[in-house]
C-alpha cells in the first residue's frame, strides 16, 4: 500500500481519493476490511482527526461501512459506484482537457480522432 | 479534561520584550504545532505555561484554576525541553521513577519497549548519551508520563531520520491510545505538517496565527503566469512573497481568492505548504533578536 501526498488538495481529500483508488483497483475487494484509522495514522504519521475525516468521505459515499467492534469494510457494489461516478466525470476530467490541449497544439479534430483510434489499437488499452 | 487558557501573558526581561499580551486557548486532546523563528519566544511561552518561569503579566489557567498556585494543575502539565533539570548522574531508570513519583502511573512497560527501540540501556546515565540519544531518552519519558498536557520543546533535536520517524509513529500511537494534548515546538515544519491539527505561530512577540492547518492552507495559493497577468489577478489580495524568472511570476497569496475574478488562461493557481507559508509570514521580524 503506497500513499503519496502533495499540496494539490487538503490532506483528508487526498487520503479519501487514494483509498477510493485502491477500492476501485481491487486492492481492497468488496467485503474486505480497510486499514483502521489507527493503523493509517500511525503508519503515515498523520493526525488521526485528518484520517478519520478522509474515511468519513468514503462512508458518506457509501463505499465503506463501519461494522461495530470490527472496523471498516468495503461495501457491496462499491466498485460499481466508483465506476459510475468516474464515468460521469470522464467528460469533464479527461475529454475537455484533451480537446483543450489539442487545440493549443493546433491538432485538428480529424487528427485528434485518428490519434484516439491509434491509442485504441496500440495495445495501451487492455480490454 | 479541562481547557487551557492563556490570557494577556507578557514577559519582559528588563526592557527587552519577549512576549506581549498573548492570548490563546489549548483544547484537551489535540496535537498542536508551536512555530516561530529562533528567538521568537517559543521556549519562554512553554516555560511560562508549565510554571517554570513567571510571566511579567497575565495568567495561565486550566478552566478556572490558575497554574501558578495550584499543584494539582501543574501535575497535568509536562514539559520536555533541551535543558536538563536532572541531577548529574541521573540514570534513565531514575528519570522514569522521578516521572512516576511526580505524576503517578508512569507507563514503565511501554517506556522500556520504546527505550529498546531507540537502542538505549535503562541503566545508563543521561549525561553519558549523545545529544540525539538524550533527546530520545527524554521523549521516552514524555510519551509515558501521566499528564494531560505534554509540551515538547524541540523534540527532534539531534535525532537522526530513523529516530525521528520512530518518534512520530510512537507519538501518534500514544495519542490514539490515550488522547491528550501535545504541543510540539519545532523547526522541522515539513515533518509535522500532517501530524498537527492546529498551529500557533509566534512572531514579533505576538501570536500572528492561531488556526487549524487545514484552514490556513485553504488560503495559501500560488498564482503563476506572465507577470502582468499575475499582478492583475492578485491586486488587492495579501501576497506574502513572489518569485520571478524572466517574465514568469509566481505570487504566494495568503488570502481567500475572489470567485468573481476570472482566472486568465495563461495563469495557473495551485497550493503551497505550511513551511512556505511560515517563511512568508515570518520573514523579517525576529531575525535580529
Amino acid at each position: 500500500m503506497q500513499f503519496h501526498f502533495d499540496e494539490s488538495a487538503p490532506l483528508y481529500q487526498q487520503i479519501a481519493a487514494q483509498l477510493e483508488e485502491m477500492i476501485f483497483s481491487g486492492a481492497f475487494p468488496e467485503g474486505s476490511q480497510v486499514p483502521s484509522t489507527t493503523q493509517l495514522s500511525t503508519e503515515l504519521h498523520i493526525n488521526p482527526a485528518t484520517v478519520l475525516k478522509g474515511m468519513n468521505v468514503l462512508v458518506d459515499k457509501d463505499l465503506i461501512e463501519k461494522r461495530r467492534g470490527r472496523g471498516m469494510f468495503v461495501t457491496a457494489g462499491a466498485q460499481e459506484k466508483i465506476m459510475q461516478t468516474r464515468k460521469e466525470s470522464f467528460y469533464k476530467d479527461y475529454v475537455k482537457s484533451l480537446v483543450l490541449e489539442a487545440h493549443k497544439l493546433g491538432i485538428t479534430k480529424q487528427h485528434l480522432l485518428e490519434l484516439i483510434e491509434r491509442g485504441e489499437n496500440d495495445g495501451t488499452v487492455n480490454n | 479534561m479541562e481547557q487551557l487558557t492563556i490570557s494577556h501573558v507578557s514577559k519582559k526581561y528588563g526592557r527587552q520584550v519577549i512576549l506581549e499580551d498573548l492570548n490563546c486557548q489549548l483544547a484537551p486532546g489535540k496535537i498542536y504545532g508551536l512555530l516561530g523563528r529562533n528567538g521568537a519566544g517559543k521556549s519562554t511561552l512553554l516555560n511560562i505555561i508549565t510554571g517554570r518561569i513567571f510571566p511579567t503579566n497575565g495568567t495561565v489557567a486550566l478552566d478556572k484554576l490558575g497554574t501558578n498556585d495550584q499543584d494539582r494543575v501543574l501535575g497535568q502539565f509536562y514539559l520536555m525541553s533541551e535543558s536538563n533539570l536532572y541531577p548529574k548522574r541521573t540514570t534513565i531508570q531514575r528519570m522514569f521513577d522521578l516521572a512516576d513519583g511526580s505524576y503517578g502511573h508512569f507507563d514503565y512497560q511501554n517506556a522500556n519497549r520504546l527505550l529498546k527501540a531507540f537502542g538505549i540501556d535503562a541503566k545508563i546515565q543521561l549525561s553519558k548519551l549523545s545529544t540525539g540519544l538524550q533527546t530520545a531518552a527524554k521523549l521516552v519519558v514524555a510519551l509515558n508520563v501521566n499528564a494531560n498536557y505534554v509540551f515538547l520543546d524541540e523534540p527532534t533535536l539531534g535525532l537522526d531520520a530513523n529516530h525521528r520517524e520512530l518518534f512520530y509513529k510512537e507519538l501518534v500511537k500514544s495519542y490514539q491510545e490515550k488522547p491528550r494534548t501535545f504541543v510540539l515546538s519545532t523547526h522541522l515544519i515539513d515533518e509535522i505538517q500532517q501530524l498537527v491539527e492546529h498551529v500557533l505561530i509566534l512572531a514579533d512577540h505576538h501570536l500572528i496565527e492561531d488556526a487549524d492547518v487545514e484552514t490556513l492552507l485553504d488560503r495559501a495559493y500560488t498564482v503563476t503566469g506572465p507577470a502582468n497577468l499575475v499582478d492583475q489577478y492578485v491586486a488587492g489580495l495579501r501576497v506574502l512573497s513572489a518569485d520571478q524568472l524572466g517574465t514568469v511570476k509566481t505570487a504566494y497569496v495568503f488570502d481567500q481568492l475572489d470567485d468573481q475574478r476570472v482566472i486568465p488562461d495563461q495563469v495557473k493557481v495551485g497550493h503551497y505548504d505550511l513551511q512556505k507559508l511560515f517563511i512568508g509570514l515570518t520573514n523579517g521580524g525576529s531575525e535580529n533578536e
